[in-house]
């Protein structure tokens, strides 16, 4: 059986056929060719495919396109602006927050979560926060100070 | 995954219908069980019914003293609500320490306690708060609701609707979670209403249990030497990589104590 979902997707409105089990994630990357987001788990515990849904950050292989029928999902793609990064991109880049990228996009997706939440988290937060998005390169330490450092640029 | 029909429910009346209609339905609610189940083929339902739509099982409010929280309210909305954190900071506290933010902003509470992990947190809060678990059909009681390991009370096609939990004077959770997905090894609640007092642990057995003992001398003595004493027997409880029974027996005890410690 395929149903149709109709979403907001960075601001678009589009619409697909799904199979009942196909996953936000397929959808958005197969679909849509939107592969910012990326697989890394496929078993909700590396976050490397994290998009915000209404708002919220969520592992997007771990919801279904059905049940993104009729919400807003913004991917990684939707943050730059005419060829400028966000202020989120920006710090990662300047504070070394990436080593081969793989996670990035669901960090900085995540994060913006967080940064939603709270606009000036300590460093604590921010560690706490990370519990859900993993990275093999970097160790965190970087990522951290990325993301403190972003937070900022985004209260100035 | 297997493949499945979805749908949407347009309320619990139409989801329990539907779940009758069909041969093999399951419920889905946040999904951060659910789908990794039907990712590892563990589960093939030929129909799965969203709960997502149902405004009437989501949220938080306060009734007859009670703070009632609705099957469809996720675990950051229970950790982020005054109405929660107010009267029953320990429960939000445990809503908080549920896995990460992004499971916290799907995962929901009758999610959590109709799959009845033994290593979930919510089992603890609503056995060692007392708590009532309504459903479509009638109220079951905390000490009846978990019967087993992922079994609980409910009826082929039950739907939990709410969970109601009674403030208690004072009440503590703590756990000692797995560092990579934060379940409970071991987590105890601790509460004490008037001359009740009430000592759940989830985490160590196939389901969540009661120590009695710890329970008497509390309510004698609501202090972390009152307990420091009594520990349980490993007989039977967990084992795996993270833990042994022995450690998971030994665990109890700690984090009992530091639980009565925290209630103050
Ligand atoms: C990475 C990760 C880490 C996690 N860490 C923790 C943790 O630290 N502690 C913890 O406790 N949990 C943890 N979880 C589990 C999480 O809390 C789940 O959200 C929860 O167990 C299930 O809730 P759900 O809303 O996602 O339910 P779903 O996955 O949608 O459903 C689970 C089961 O319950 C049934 N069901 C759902 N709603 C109802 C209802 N209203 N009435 C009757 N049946 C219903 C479904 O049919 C299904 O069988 C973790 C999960 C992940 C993926
Ligand atoms: S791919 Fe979704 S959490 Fe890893
Ligand atoms: S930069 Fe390589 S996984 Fe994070």
């Amino acid at each position: 059986m395929t149903l149709t979902v109709t979403m907001t997707l960075n601001g678009e409105s589009v619409s697909a056929e799904v199979e009942g089990r196909t996953l936000l994630v397929q959808l958005i990357r197969d679909h849509f060719r939107l592969t910012g987001t990326h697989v890394g788990c496929d078993t909700s515990q590396c976050g490397a495919c994290v998009v915000h849904m209404n708002g919220q950050s969520v592992k997007s292989c771990t919801v279904l396109a059905a049940q993104a029928d009729g919400a807003e999902v913004s991917t990684i793609e939707s943050l730059a602006e005419n060829g400028e990064l966000h202020p989120m991109q920006q710090a990662f880049k300047d504070n070394h927050g990436l080593q081969c990228g793989f996670c990035t996009p669901g960090m900085v997706m995540s994060a913006l979560d967080l940064v939603a939440n709270n606009p000036d988290p300590g460093e604590a937060e921010i560690r706490d926060w990370l519990e859900g998005n993993l990275c093999r390169c970097t160790g965190y330490h970087n990522i951290v100070k990325s993301i403190a450092a972003g937070a900022q640029a985004m209260r100035s | 995954m297997y493949e499945f029909n979805y749908r949407r429910a347009s309320s619990v009346s139409d989801a329990v219908a539907s779940s009758g209609q069909s041969d093999d339905a399951s419920y889905l609610a946040g999904g951060m069980t659910l789908i990794p189940v039907l990712k590892f083929r563990l589960a093939s339902p030929s129909d799965i019914i969203d709960l997502a739509g149902l405004g009437e099982l989501k949220g938080i409010r306060t009734e007859n003293g009670a703070v009632v929280v609705g099957a469809m309210t996720t675990h950051a909305e229970v950790a982020g609500s005054s109405e929660v954190r107010q009267p029953i900071p320990a429960l939000a506290d445990l809503a908080e320490s549920i896995g990460d933010p992004q499971v916290r902003n799907r995962g929901t509470i009758g999610g959590s306690i109709a799959n009845a992990d033994p290593a979930a947190d919510y089992p603890a809060a609503v056995v060692g708060l007392g708590a009532t678990v309504h459903t479509n059909s009638r109220t079951i009681g905390a000490d009846d609701f978990f019967t087993d390991m992922f079994e609980t009370a409910l009826e082929p096609g039950e739907l939990v609707t709410a969970v109601s939990f009674p403030v208690p004077d004072r009440a503590a959770y703590m756990k000692f979670p797995n560092p990579a997905s934060r379940y409970a090894i071991v987590g105890v609640m601790v509460s004490q209403s008037g001359e009740e007092v009430r000592v759940a642990v989830t985490g160590a057995g196939g389901s969540v249990f009661r120590v009695p003992e710890m329970e008497q001398a509390l309510a004698v003595n609501f202090a972390p030497e009152a307990v420091a004493g009594i520990s349980v027997s490993a007989d039977g409880l967990n084992e795996d990589i993270h833990a042994s029974p022995e450690y998971r027996a030994h665990l109890v005890t700690v984090m009992a104590r530091r639980a009565v410690a925290a209630a103050g």
